[in-house]
């Protein structure tokens, strides 16, 4: 077989019934299947802990930190903010977690994950520092913690598991949470019901700007991509933040069966863009592999049911959808195919 | 150890927390029904053959594909594949090529040698089978690997029926036909050529056989009254066909007319072409949308240079010239006739309008019971007289081989029932593996592999086969675009989404397993299941 026909052939071969887009796949070999497909997978968040039904933080946890143990050999500590990832998985005694794992307060892991990475480095130990915590704990109470983090360049990876809330508390608003979505305090009542639009902030975009080695964005609906960040992280030294969206069942208001389909959606109509970027730069975005309306996407929640009363849709669907086509132009979410 | 205040659990693992408790819809693996297996008239298990040629395990996918059509070379070209009309994928991109997957199992297995497996018993029961078409051949295969002894009588010559004196060699070679059928005769099946059956109850009696299934096919053909000339040349199309096997080719002329709208009606055209016809014209008296012949034949034909006059009746046959009237369909769809005429050039007329059944055989036997020229069977194939079932042409049913292939086997097991007076019950059916179950998020986009044609230039000139067979790597990528409908294709989907973690991995092969001490019932794992091998169940509570 010459090259060109080899080459043709693995690009059918890459077909493969499922193309990579499954966790596993029968047909390659286990060295090309996710960490998650192997029976052998460290399950660093174990079974019996209290996440609600279909809790995608729960479950983008699971996906995370697993890999950082494979990626480290088991050699990995985790110290956790306060919040649902916390109180559901470690009401004391008991603990769901399968590697070492400190909680202090809910403002200040990133602080503390330092104080973990340099209390290694003295004691002269190879052990891996992840830091990680809800968005509330990591965009507003814990910002200056993590911006300190990043500016000195410490040797942790801080993991930001964005539900767009204070869900551990009864689903507050946070610096994350979208426009219009309606929480318990930004209740969908009065002439503008739901979040303000132009208020909040982006963290990853803020990660970039302190020209950090490593800052990521990520979901619990492409799992391959996921796994290759945390990876990709953990094998550079030096500040590193990856943010993954993780639908909340409770606080978006969908069935618990959706977690993954939303978290799918939210990357398809643009408005969580997934993006990469190196020492300040971004270098490399996800493409949108079938762009859908934002409205496909919001229209599934009870947050955002208050744009679609009385079957018209509210206006700020429209500014909702412009934000999209806004993050599809500045981070280049369309492939060729899209474009 | 003693717990403080409002304390349950030792510290450490959360394990000790049975959440599966929380649960009001559980999760249970199942089998459902892929739209292919349910559309295959032979009653294939298509996905599951499929799936062994995705592993590339070929021998493995032709055993499993021979466990219901013992034919899968001759099934790989000239079955109409309603599977792939049914396909799941079609509404992704377009259907599986699974008749050219199964061709290339067939080829392959005929290459390689492949034998089947003869039974481990005998039964020390006989079987006749009249006629050694795809029902009659079928049904002995079943049979002898039921462990039965058979022994099929054939009028003919040679065997397969229309598939040797119907279908032109160009559509099915004849070697392909040869080696499948001498496989089967090598499992001990007897047949006997030259040996037509005209009295069956006679031949029942001196072969002292304990059964009889009858596929005898559909062989007589439909005239139609049409004036005709003296020195005009009509003959019948499934003579033709069946001349073209003989020493002698017939002589058709250099302008061919063939009237009539079915498949038959194209295989003649187009075998008039190859042997040299200039032109050869199909008068058909609806349009091309009523045509019963399928779109791909005609597509063919008419790459080859067959033309359609659609819209037509013949009126008058003479020497050297008939006369067509020009028709009109009215609103129920029904040709009118217009009254204008036309005079097309003929040197000779086809007729390719039906067959009926040869039922003479079939005299004297008591509780038989006919309808329009064919015989009347139950849902067990068995004919209204005791112990003798028919299928393929001669029973009422849609004509193809398939059709036949799957009556033969569905009449074996009813006569290895009724050989143990016994019933067979078939098992039930499992729920359809419609599109809705799909997660189609999960598939790679993956267009179908086009079978070569041979080049046009050549197919007119001469019988070679006109479509090509896939090699080795375009079957295994045509394998893979299967969706694997309705049946677990190990994706480690369910496994990896879990947010519990309650879904044991059991191993290559094994599958999964639900931890219900863990499971909350989300539904996650069934939303993600790209086949739909996942069903909630709502919990007793
Ligand atoms: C031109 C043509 C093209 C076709 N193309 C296709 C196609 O591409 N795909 C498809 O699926 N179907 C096709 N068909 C239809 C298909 O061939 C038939 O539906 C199928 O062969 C029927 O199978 P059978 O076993 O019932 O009968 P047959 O195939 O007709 O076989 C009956 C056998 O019984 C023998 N026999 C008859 N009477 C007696 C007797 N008294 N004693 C002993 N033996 C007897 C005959 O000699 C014959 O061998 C085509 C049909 C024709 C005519
Ligand atoms: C200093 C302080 N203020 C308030 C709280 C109460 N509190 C606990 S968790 C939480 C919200 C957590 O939100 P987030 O970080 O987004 O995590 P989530 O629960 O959404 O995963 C709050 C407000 C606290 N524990 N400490
Ligand atoms: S995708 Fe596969 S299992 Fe589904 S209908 Fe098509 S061939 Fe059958
Ligand atoms: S994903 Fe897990 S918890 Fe949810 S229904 Fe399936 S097995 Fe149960
Ligand atoms: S999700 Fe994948 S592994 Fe699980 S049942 Fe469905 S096909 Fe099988
Ligand atoms: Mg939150």
């Amino acid at each position: 077989m010459d090259d060109s026909t080899l080459a043709q052939q693995q690009q059918k071969l890459k077909y493969y019934q499922k193309g990579t887009f499954t966790v596993g796949n029968r047909l390659v070999s286990d060295a090309e299947r996710s960490v998650q497909a192997s029976a052998e997978r460290s399950n660093a968040l174990t079974s019996g802990h209290r996440a609600c039904q279909g809790c995608g933080e729960a479950l983008g946890a699971r996906y995370a930190i697993d890999a950082a143990m494979r990626a480290t050999g088991n050699d990995l500590i985790a110290v956790n903010a306060t919040g649902c990832l916390e109180v559901f998985t470690t009401p004391y005694p008991e603990t769901s977690w399968q590697l070492p794992w400190l909680h202090s307060l809910f403002g200040n892991a990133a602080a503390v994950a330092t104080g973990v990475a340099a209390a290694q480095r003295v004691k002269g130990k190879a052990t891996r520092v992840i830091a990680q915590g809800g968005d509330g704990g990591t965009t507003d109470i814990g910002f200056q913690c993590l911006s300190g983090m990043f500016e000195r360049n410490d040797d942790v990876l801080y993991i930001c598991y964005d539900n767009e809330g204070y869900m551990n508390t009864g689903v507050q608003r946070s610096s994350a949470t979208p426009p219009a979505a309606r929480t318990a305090t930004t209740p969908a009542l009065g002439p503008e019901p739901g979040n303000v639009f132009g208020t909040g902030k982006f963290v990853p975009k803020i990660a970039v700007a302190h020209g950090i080695p490593y800052v990521a964005t990520a979901t619990v609906a492409d799992l391959r991509d996921l796994e290759a960040k945390v990876i990709k992280a953990m094998g550079i030294r030096g500040a590193r933040y990856i943010q993954i969206n993780v639908p909340c069942p409770l606080g978006w208001g969908a069935p618990s069966y959706d977690t993954i389909k939303l978290a799918r959606l939210a990357v398809e109509c643009g408005l969580y863009p997934i993006f990469e970027a190196e020492h300040g730069r971004i270098t490399q975005s996800r493409k949108i592999r079938r762009r859908i309306p934002v409205r496909d996407y919001l229209i599934l929640q009870k947050r955002y049911a208050h744009l679609f009363r009385n079957g018209v849709d509210d206006p700020r669907v429209a500014r909702l959808q412009a934000i999209c086509d806004a993050h599809i132009e500045d981070y280049g979410l369309l492939g060729d195919d899209e474009a | 150890m003693d717990h403080d205040f409002a304390i349950t659990l030792d510290v450490g693992t959360s394990l000790a927390n049975h959440t599966g408790a929380w649960r009001t819809f559980r999760p249970e693996y199942v089998h459902r029904l892929p739209p292919c297996n349910a559309a295959c008239p032979a009653g294939e298990d298509i996905q599951g053959w499929l799936s062994f040629a995705e592993a590339g395990d070929y021998e493995a996918a032709w055993r499993a594909l021979t466990k219901n059509n013992p034919l899968p070379a001759v099934m790989g070209r000239v079955c109409y594949h309603p599977c792939e009309t049914a396909c799941n994928r079609a509404q992704i991109d377009a259907a599986v090529g699974v008749n050219a997957v199964e061709r290339f199992l067939g080829d392959m297995a005929i290459a390689k040698g492949w034998a089947f497996e003869p039974p481990a018993q005998k039964s020390g029961k006989k079987v006749l089978v009249v006629g050694a078409g795809p029902a009659g051949l079928s049904a002995a295969y079943h049979l002898a690997v039921l462990g039965h002894d058979v022994n099929i009588r054939e009028a003919g010559p040679a065997p397969g029926g229309m598939m040797r004196f119907g279908i032109p060699k160009y559509r099915l070679p004849r070697d392909v036909l040869d080696a499948e059928v001498a496989r089967i005769a090598a499992l001990g099946v007897r047949i006997d050529y030259n040996s037509k059956v005209s009295d069956l109850q006679a031949t029942i009696k001196e072969g002292g056989f304990d059964a009889a299934f009858l596929a005898v096919g559909a062989h007589i053909a439909k005239r139609a009254y049409i004036p005709a000339g003296e020195a005009t040349k009509i003959l019948d199309a499934v003579q033709v066909l069946a001349s073209m096997e003989g020493a002698e080719q017939p002589l058709l002329g250099r302008r061919v007319v063939v009237y009539g709208g079915g498949n038959t009606a194209l295989d003649v055209a187009r075998t008039a072409k190859r042997l040299g016809a200039e032109e050869a014209i199909i008068v058909y008296r609806r349009t091309r949308e009523k045509m019963p012949a399928h779109d791909f034949e005609l597509e063919e034909a008419l790459e080859e240079g067959v033309m359609m006059k659609w819209l037509s009746t013949i009126k008058h046959v003479d020497a050297g010239a008939i006369t067509v009237e020009k028709m009109k369909l009215d609103e129920t769809g029904f040709p009118q006739p217009t009254g204008e005429f036309e005079t097309l050039e003929a040197d000779s007329v086809v007729l390719a309008l039906g067959q009926d059944v040869d039922l003479s055989l079939l005299d004297g036997v008591p509780g038989l019971e006919f309808a329009d020229g064919l015989v009347k069977v139950g849902p067990d194939m068995m004919t209204g007289a005791t112990g003798i079932f028919a299928g393929g042409d001669m029973a009422p049913s849609e004509r193809t081989v398939t059709v036949a292939v799957g009556h033969g086997k569905k009449a074996a097991r009813h006569i290895d029932a009724f050989l143990r007076g016994a019933a067979y019950a078939p098992p039930p059916k499992h729920e359809l593996a419609g599109f809705e179950h799909l997660n189609a998020w999960y598939y790679g986009e993956a267009p179908q592999t086009l079978r070569p044609t041979l080049e046009i230039a050549r197919r007119s000139s001469t019988f070679e086969e006109v479509v090509q067979g896939l090699d080795e790597s375009n079957a295994l990528y045509e394998a893979r675009r299967c969706l694997s409908c309705g049946n677990c294709f190990e994706c480690d989907n369910c496994y990896g989404v879990c947010p519990d973690n309650a879904v044991i991995k059991l191993g290559a092969g094994q599958g999964f397993r639900f931890n219900y001490d863990f499971c909350k019932g989300c539904g996650v794992c069934e939303a993600e299941c790209p086949c739909g091998a996942i069903a909630m169940a709502p919990e007793e509570i």
